[in-house]
């Protein structure tokens, strides 16, 4: 456990560093592209910068805003809060605030940067399907995460591709308004030189969110097993997360307003958009989530 | 000279190696304690719950007077125990009275649906997985600690500091042990 808190606080570093060189790299493309200079490069550093810290810091407020959760009281979710904060004793962490997400998919999600300063969210739709035992396993599971610090790199990832995604979209459409001007520019003589360079910040700019979804990809898999068998350490009753999940995969076809590429990721299980989507060949292989059915299998073999 | 720094290598390697197996055994005992009052203030909560349960059943089932007495004695016999073993034992009665207290309620349909009921029912689900939680918190510590504790090399560093084996905390487990409802014995 111990190795796994280390290598999520190296991987968090290291996302950082790769979001600044990346975003410098961008700046810089475009400031070649725009031929404004080092101005833009100067800028994607300043702006990955603050994003970074930004997600450090605020990165669990803006993934809770995003997905539309709003913090429960006691009073409001008893069962709810009796589970975390038994899990929260279990764990030996203090008890990490609770949130809901008005969805009617089943899931969950933890977010926050160590464990003082952790959150559990879950859907209602989770509230409402699961039994005591069921919502024990999920919650163990989410517990795991902010034990192992999973939680801080998936919250810096979600908000760092969030914003990586947001602008490079931007920029892609800009350049797309902008492209009918940029060609009577180079008709005035830009040159080939200008067309490479053009080419280069193109590619440069449509890597950006392929990038993102790989890096997501490379987090994801193994440590949701990982999760999965804590959380059985957790409430050593196996089978409690295993029913949870055959709900879930059950109910995989109920879509989720809130999800998008950026938060994907941290949920429970791969939160679908459109009533009944399935999964094409490309998404299957950019899936942040191991098949749920491997998930149950694994538990059941325990 | 060589010899006489290889000597003063090993010193400074066993002193620096006591002072890390001493620091390890000093937050593991941290940690029991710390496990060890999680109980305490689990059990206290169930403490507290007790007198409004046995007020809300008595509203419905006065004539269950022997249980009511049954349980509270319990309750009494828990909050004045001093050593892990005798707690644990209290508590056990305790568990097993409320589990009676809950089989009579069973047939007591009005009792059953009231609001009232049904939150202290929600509320003694909760402390009672809680109880199980910080218990298994405990003992997962005090096996590490006590592991520590005999085990080379470390037990000799225990033994000059005075660190002693803890006991375990053994109840029966109130969430998921088979439900015995035991009616032969008060």
């Amino acid at each position: 456990m111990y190795e796994q808190i280390a290598s999520n606080r190296r991987r968090s570093v290291v996302l950082v560093l790769g979001a600044i060189l990346l975003l410098g790299a961008v700046g810089y493309a475009i400031g070649l592209l725009t031929q404004q200079g080092p101005a833009w490069l100067i800028f994607g550093l300043a702006l990955a910068v603050a994003m970074s810290a930004g997600s450090y810091f605020y990165g669990d407020r803006i993934v809770l805003a995003s997905t539309r959760a709003r913090e429960v009281t006691p009073a409001q979710e008893p069962r709810l809060h009796n589970i975390v904060e038994g899990l929260a004793i279990a764990a030996g962490i203090p008890k990490p605030r609770v949130y809901v997400v008005p969805e009617q998919a089943p899931n969950a999600y933890a977010t926050g940067r160590d464990p003082e300063h952790s959150s559990i969210a879950v859907t209602q739709g989770l509230l409402d399907a699961m039994n005591r035992v069921e919502l024990e396993g999920v919650v163990a599971h989410e517990m795991s995460h902010i034990l192992d610090r999973d939680m801080l790199v998936g919250t810096i990832v979600a908000t760092l591709i969030g914003a990586v995604v947001l602008i490079s979209e931007f920029f892609m459409r800009a350049m797309w308004w902008g492209g009918v001007g940029g060609r009577r520019g180079n008709d005035q003589g830009g040159g080939p030189a200008a067309a490479i360079l053009f080419a280069v910040g193109f590619v440069l700019i449509i890597l950006a969110p392929i990038f993102g979804q790989i890096v997501r990809f490379a987090m994801s898999r193994q440590r949701e097993y990982l999760a999965d068998a804590q959380g059985a350490m957790l409430t050593r009753y196996p089978p409690g997360l295993a029913a949870a999940l055959k709900k879930i995969a059950a109910a995989s076809s109920i879509p989720m307003r809130s999800a998008n590429n950026a938060t994907a990721h941290l949920w429970l299980n791969q939160p679908s958009r459109v009533q009944g989507e399935r999964m094409g060949p490309l998404e299957r292989l950019f899936s942040t989530h191991p098949p749920i059915e491997d998930r149950i299998r694994r538990l059941e073999e325990m | 000279m060589t010899a006489l720094w290889i000597a003063l290598g090993v010193v400074a390697l066993v002193v620096l190696s006591g002072i890390y197996l001493f620091n390890r055994l000093v937050s593991l005992r941290n940690r029991v304690d710390n496990g060890w009052s999680q109980i305490d203030v689990q059990l206290r909560r169930r403490y507290d719950l007790i007198p409004n349960l046995v007020e809300t059943v008595k509203g419905y089932a006065a004539h269950e007077r022997e249980l009511f007495e049954h349980v509270a004695e319990a309750r009494a016999r828990a909050i004045g125990a001093s050593t892990v073993g005798d707690q644990a034992q209290a508590e056990n009665q305790i568990t097993a009275g409320l589990r009676r207290l809950m089989a009579v309620a069973e047939n007591y349909p009005e009792l059953k649906a009231s609001q009232n009921f049904l939150a202290l029912q929600e509320e003694l689900t909760g402390t009672e997985s809680r109880i199980a939680y910080a218990r298994q918190f405990y003992n997962d510590q005090v096996m590490l600690l006590n592991t520590r504790i005999q085990a080379v090399p470390s037990n000799v560093v225990a033994k000059v500091f005075g660190f002693t084996p803890r006991e375990f905390f053994d109840i029966e487990d109130p969430v998921r042990g088979p439900v015995r409802v035991d009616l032969t014995h008060p």
